[in-house]
């Protein structure tokens, strides 16, 4: 299941919705995402980060969304996968966004959650805009992230 | 064909999206790049970053070398930074 959203999220309660009632899950992990209130612009020079405004494509960000879902569930068995993504303007200790996967193994269920937060970084429709005192800046892509998914990718 | 654009490339050119008609001699994406960064200073300065653009037609993401073909919609973005 997917979402795309400008509300909060409350993590407990996602996750007892996700799992309750299928006795057939033995693990849940997740990934909760929050909005740092440090941007690193250059090296040894932080700005301090009033807030982020998220921009996504609606429509198209609900189906990169699903496809990374349904690749989750093609590569392990789980039994239930959740995918929560907030838009709008953020402030630093705000949620951004949820990954939680339900297995009935742990190791499954690590690997799928570390999965869909990796290529949700580098495949959905989000940029981020990030508000400083000094002004606004784009957040621009990490080599790392592309690194991160990278390891994913099948040959 | 309607063109679309996102985050700092929308920002930029000052719009979000237009409908533009492009000469026949325009057939890839790339292409189009060139030719749509010669319609003012906005769009020559967002398209001079093209390099690290991703693109979409109707709503696919595909390589800038794809031929445009029969897409109703093009868009151009900047890598995404999102989760």
């Amino acid at each position: 299941m997917i979402r795309v959203q400008r509300e909060d999220f409350d993590v407990g309660a996602e996750l007892e919705r996700l799992t309750r009632g299928n006795p057939r899950i033995g693990g849940v992990t997740s990934f909760t995402g929050l909005v740092r209130d440090q941007h690193v612009r250059e090296e040894l020079h932080r700005d301090r980060v009033d807030a982020m405004v998220l921009e996504h494509w609606p429509g198209v960000t609900e189906k990169a969304l699903e496809d990374i879902e349904a690749e989750a569930h093609r590569r392990w068995p789980l039994e239930a996968c959740l995918i929560i993504h907030r838009y709008g303007r953020l402030l630093p200790g705000d949620r951004i966004v949820l990954v939680a996967v339900a297995s009935p193994h742990r190791e499954a269920a690590f690997e799928a959650c570390q999965f869909l937060i990796d290529w949700l970084k580098t495949k959905a429709p989000f940029w981020k805009l990030e508000q400083t005192a000094t002004g606004e800046s784009w957040v621009g892509s990490h080599a790392g992230d592309e690194a991160a998914a990278a390891r994913w990718e099948r040959k | 064909m309607k063109v679309r654009y996102f985050a700092w490339i929308k920002q930029t050119i000052g719009i979000g999206e237009e409908d533009v008609d492009p000469p026949a001699s325009v057939t890839t994406i790339a292409e189009l790049v060139t030719w749509l960064a010669a319609r003012s200073p906005r769009h020559e300065a967002a398209f001079a970053q093209a390099k690290i653009f991703g693109a979409a037609l109707d709503q696919k993401v595909v390589p800038l070398a794809t031929p445009v073909g029969q897409a109703r919609e093009v868009a151009f973005f900047p890598p995404f930074t999102g989760g």
